[in-house]
């Protein structure tokens, strides 16, 4: 059609939603994960010793540490339960609970509650479509007073 | 022929100003769209449709995903 430039976006519209860049249209304002999602969890390397890990979690009073690469790639998660049965001086690597469940960053709030209600889950990671972190998103981010029930 | 193109080529095209033109049904694009993407299904697609384009721009088509 006489153009100098043309592209075919290959992975389309839905990678760009999934890697949390903005959208517009009537869809555009439903809550997501991606806007909801803790963007302060304290994060930490594998290779790190637990110790370490703790004092982070310690400082910035969270229960959760999430463990990435230098890509911010997420590998795994350290809960405080994990700290309690290893040693300090432990590789978080060696601690860490490995390829946990993660969501991207479009899929609606509601959705993505109402599966952590069914399974009983209190938190989930929010990553983009390559698995890079954006987020934790906890229940109580999920629960919102419900206008209608007054 | 267009030259394939991700996110990153994507953000970098629309900085240098290129035209991105969603092919999905009207429906869709209006529930949601890239940005200030135009929408031409791809149905519609033809010379005349097309002459809406700046061609000395960048064009970014795109669909849902790689299908």
């Amino acid at each position: 059609m006489g153009f100098e430039r043309i592209y075919d976006y290959v992975p389309g519209k839905a990678d760009w939603s999934a890697s949390g860049l903005p959208t517009e249209g009537t869809l555009a304002d439903v809550p997501t994960v991606g806007g909801a999602a803790r963007r302060d969890v304290p994060t930490c390397g594998p290779s790190e010793k637990v110790a370490e890990a703790r004092e982070r979690m310690i400082a910035t009073r969270w229960d959760r540490c999430v463990v990435v690469n230098g890509e911010r790639v997420v590998l795994g998660v350290l809960r405080e339960k994990d700290l309690a049965l290893s040693y300090s001086e432990a590789s978080v690597e060696s601690a860490m609970r490995n390829g946990p469940a993660t969501f991207r960053p479009d899929e609606p709030v509601e959705k993505v509650a109402k599966r952590m209600r069914e399974r009983g889950v209190s938190s989930v990671l929010v990553t983009t479509s390559d698995g890079k972190l954006v987020g934790m998103l906890r229940r109580e981010e999920t629960e919102w007073p419900d206008p209608a029930r007054d | 022929m267009p030259k394939d193109a991700f996110r990153d080529d994507v953000l970098r095209l629309v900085e240098e100003g290129a035209q991105l033109v969603e092919v999905l049904p009207r429906e869709e694009y209006e529930e949601g769209h890239l940005p200030g993407a135009v929408n031409i299904p791809l149905k519609e697609l033809d010379r005349e449709s097309a002459a809406r384009l700046r061609r000395e721009e960048p064009v970014v088509v795109y669909c849902y995903d790689y299908l």
